[in-house]
């Protein structure tokens, strides 16, 4: 190869960037496609002594998530890091290099009857894309989420030395927990190389109550009776399609199947009435909009919190919609990609003043560009003052996907 | 020590006379935890009754340079309380308020000197509990809990302290009290602190108020005690149940060794002539535990159980998790002086590893009792010795090295529970690399630059001076506290 195609790097996996290499508006200048941990630190170290960005790519699903970066030097490709290292299935764990696809992972641990107990939220979401945005959905109920299914964790550091943290067994606390530190970092503290999960056995049976509420005030009521029962529901949803719109509950049963009919009925009820399904509803698991701002509240204060969704967005003219993990008290609401940006802005700030007196939060997960530089993506975060310290331990330079995080981290 | 009896004046200025102890003999209760073979004394010991005045006291020795390290019921088994020679000990037993019981969200809010089954003794009445269960759960402190990251035999199905913290309220090394993670309200945006903090084991500062999830109690629980021959069916019984999909709450493992001493102590009526004596607990709906129930003793039967019992009232279910639970203290009544090692390993490994042990243990004429959460891989082997007879502490020592390698060198870890503390801290570099440790001191030196938040602890570093620990013989200091269930 011509020293141009490399672009001056001496590492064989990296080449220049292609049109198509952008992250969130962001041209890149090189792309490294390694297909090994050590071809990846090779790239990162290299782009260290360069003292180049570097920003990772999985399947490239939430590139666009957080803000967009300040500078984009190298995209490191991981793709090529697609393999499942290790399933050891009569100790439910798994360990998968990051360009693994989570529907790819799932197909492989359904042959022996089990599963990571993550919903594929966004599809073609990859190992490494979920650690890196700590993405999960209704499945958080009965199971956790991804910070808590992952034990162990291989990462590329900003000065490409490879550090891990945790291991392959459930129980260990040898050492810090980095694997924490990295779920929902957005690739600003390193690169996953590797992550290892705990595993569940798929369930013999699993059952979806579903039914139509008239008002928040009726999933307020269904929400608690579920929670406050022992029917030990794996998952409990809801959907508003439009404003104005009947609210959709659905209630995920889960268990050894003469129970999983039991439960689904007495659920019924309880929140009286509803049907049953072997399937989950169209919208489960979705995150809708193409503008999404997720409200996180307490699930006593998620009725508060939505009621005033409708209002907010009539005075600014926009058409939301909203899927909630009631149980959780987190919520996703949608908004049309054509929304206007600056009633985007109000809404925003509006909904976020609202979650935030309440204790919460009100994050952009995603938006179309112009919104997202007319709008704070975050909100207030706190303490932050010992992240910026811990960005700054852990990449003293800020080339590691340099202002995508929090406080311009 | 002009330094120190300065500073000590400060803390009565903060404290009152009343929280401060600056008496030798009165320090001296608090030279050790719950590992007994460690012992320093602390040359100021504090008790602050809140936040602020454990705020006030961080600061005060930061300001002069002096390590302190925080201390809660002081049962934890590696040494992570062990206080430094010219330091201060911050005990946190005055901080023993439930401040917020909200059962409408599943939370609590506590003080960090709040006994772990006092949360649920808060939570009981409303049909909701605090999930880990470690077996000091009648003495060890939520704060303890959460620098060590507890799990308990019921970690299995529900999981660690990390699992059920969400939120808290620390007080970082340079003095300042901050909230981790959302309180009430999960998801708070920015890097998981909150996280990292947890299992930590008080080395990025010191937690003052503590957030846990509330669990709602089970509609039906139910236990199976079962006498196998030997551990090798004992262990293959286990791995047939968890292949099966089956997720009981606990699943417990004794040798023979183990429930002779038990039966010694406690007469637990465990099977007459068992190699290994085997626990499950199934909880859940009714339902399912019924039927979970039966194809556990059917996985039992299967490989070799000869006898089977179902408790058939919570007494003896009590009497069933008594046998087990005293095995430590019980361990101590057939041997003067023992090691626990705490090492985990795959679960599927279980009865080669545990042949291996036994080996190991024969060649270097060396007693090992077993007793593990075979659940998830955690052994704990007891490993026996005489410290009055010469050389013997060493053998078990480097028996202990050797069982630590074959846990990592199966794909396991050094400490499944205890913590890595003053007692393991040298062992981590058998299971991480130097690039590892550095890594993780990058999180240290981010919240604590001056590293005199609880040092010499977790990673290998030489000691600081005046701080050489020494050993003495005798039991576990919460046996001498009049509990005898300490893990």
């Amino acid at each position: 190869m011509a020293a141009p195609e490399h672009a001056g790097y001496a590492s064989l996996t990296v080449a220049s960037a292609a049109a198509r290499d952008i992250v969130d508006g962001v041209q890149a200048r090189y792309v490294a496609r390694p297909g090994t941990v050590e071809a990846l630190a090779e790239a990162m170290g290299e782009a260290a002594s360069r003292n180049e960005t570097v920003v990772a790519r999985g399947g490239g699903t939430k590139l666009d998530w957080g803000a967009p970066p300040s500078r984009v030097d190298l995209v490191v490709d991981l793709s090529g890091m697609n393999k499942v290292l290790e399933h050891a299935a009569g100790d439910l764990i798994v360990r998968a290099e990051p360009g693994v696809r989570l529907s790819q992972l799932q197909a492989l641990l359904a042959r022996t009857g089990q599963r990571l107990a993550l919903d594929e939220v966004v599809p073609g979401s990859t190992v490494g894309g979920l650690v890196a945005t700590g993405l999960c959905g209704p499945l958080r109920l009965g199971y956790g989420c991804v910070r808590d299914l992952l034990i162990g964790v291989s990462v590329v550091r900003a000065d490409g030395v490879v550090a891990r943290s945790g291991g392959k067994v459930v129980k260990n606390v040898a050492g810090y927990d980095l694997g924490k530190l990295y779920t929902g970092s957005y690739g600003t503290l390193g690169v996953v190389a590797e992550a290892i999960f705990r595993l569940h056995p798929v369930p013999e049976a699993q059952t979806w109550v579903t039914a139509e509420l008239s008002s928040l005030d009726e999933m307020t009521r269904c929400t608690a009776a579920v929670t406050g029962s022992q029917l030990v529901a794996s998952a409990l949803e809801v959907d508003c399609p439009a404003v104005g719109a009947p609210i959709a509950l659905g209630v995920l049963v889960e268990g050894i199947t003469v129970s999983v009919e039991r439960r689904a009925n007495e659920v019924i009820g309880l929140i009286g009435g509803g049907t049953i399904s072997a399937t989950p509803p169209g919208w489960w698991a979705a995150i809708p909009g193409e503008t999404t701002v997720k409200l996180a509240t307490t699930a006593s204060d998620l009725p508060r919190v939505l009621g005033a969704v409708a209002p907010i967005a009539a005075g600014t003219g926009l058409q939301p919609c909203f899927r909630a993990s009631a149980a959780l008290g987190l919520a996703y609401v949608g908004l049309p990609g054509e929304s206007d940006v600056q009633a985007v802005g109000v809404f925003v700030s509006q909904i976020r003043s609202l979650c935030e007196e309440l204790g919460g939060s009100a994050v952009v997960l995603r938006a179309p560009g112009p919104v997202k530089q007319a709008v704070d993506i975050w909100g207030s975060v706190s303490p932050i003052r010992l992240m910026r310290r811990v960005k700054d331990s852990f990449d003293p330079l800020h080339r590691l996907a340099p202002g995508r995080f929090v406080g311009g981290i | 020590m002009k330094a120190l009896d300065e500073l000590a004046e400060r803390l009565r200025q903060i404290l009152g006379d009343d929280g401060v102890v600056t008496d030798h003999e009165q320090l001296r209760t608090f030279e050790c935890d719950g590992l007994a073979h460690f012992r320093v004394c602390p040359a100021i010991v504090v008790l602050p009754r809140s936040g602020d005045e454990l705020k006030a006291t961080v600061q005060a020795c930061v300001e002069r340079g002096v390590p302190y390290v925080a201390r809660g019921s002081g049962t934890g088994l590696s040494g992570g309380a062990l206080p430094s020679a010219d330091g201060v000990l911050i005990v946190t037993t005055k901080m023993r308020t439930v401040v917020e019981l909200d059962v409408a969200n599943e939370r609590a809010m506590v003080e960090p000197g709040v006994i772990n089954l006092d949360i649920t003794r808060a939570a009981m009445p409303f049909g909701y509990y605090y999930g880990p269960d470690p077996s000091s759960q009648l003495v060890c402190s939520i704060g303890g809990n959460v620098a060590e990251n507890s799990g308990g035999a019921h970690c299995l199905k529900y999981g660690f302290t990390t699992h059920h913290v969400t939120g808290l309220e620390v007080v970082t090394p340079d003095g300042e009290l901050v909230e981790l993670g959302g309180g009430k309200v999960l998801d708070a945006p920015g890097y998981d602190l909150l996280g990292a903090f947890i299992g930590s084991e008080g080395t990025i500062g010191i937690a003052t108020k503590v957030v846990v999830r509330l669990l709602r109690a089970p509609e039906a629980v139910e236990t199976l005690l079962a006498g196998f021959p030997g551990i090798d069916e004992a262990a293959e019984a286990v791995s047939s149940i968890i292949a099966a999909g089956i997720v009981p709450a606990a699943v417990e493992l004794m040798d023979a060794l183990a429930v002779e001493a038990a039966e010694a102590a406690v007469h637990c009526n465990y099977p007459t002539g068992a190699g290994a004596v085997l626990i499950v607990e199934v909880d859940g709906p009714r339902v399912d535990v019924d039927e979970s129930l039966r194809r556990v003793e059917r996985h039992c039967s299967t490989h070799g159980a000869f006898e089977i019992r179902v408790a058939k009232s919570v007494a003896e279910r009590n009497l069933f998790w008594k046998g087990r639970k005293s095995a430590f203290a019980a361990v101590g009544r057939i041997s003067p002086d023992y090691i626990v090692q705490d090492g985990v390993i795959p679960r599927t490994m279980l009865a080669s590893v545990l042949r291996q042990i036994a080996d190991m243990a024969t060649e270097a004429g060396v007693r090992v009792a077993n007793v593990f959460h075979a659940g998830d891989g955690n052994l704990h082997p007891l490993v026996l010795f005489d410290g009055s007879v010469e050389g013997e502490y060493e053998r078990a020592e480097s028996l202990c090295g050797a069982i630590l390698d074959l846990c990592v060198q199966s794909g396991g870890s050094i400490t499944g529970e205890h913590g890595v503390g003053a007692d393991k801290a040298q062992h981590m570099p058998r299971m991480f690399s130097d690039d590892d440790l550095d890594t993780m001191q990058l999180l240290r030196t981010a919240f604590d630059p001056t590293g005199l938040c609880n040092p010499g602890k977790i990673f290998p570093n030489p000691r600081l001076c005046g701080e050489v620990p020494v050993r003495r013989r005798g039991g576990d200091p919460a046996v001498h506290l009049g509990d005898g269930e300490i893990f």
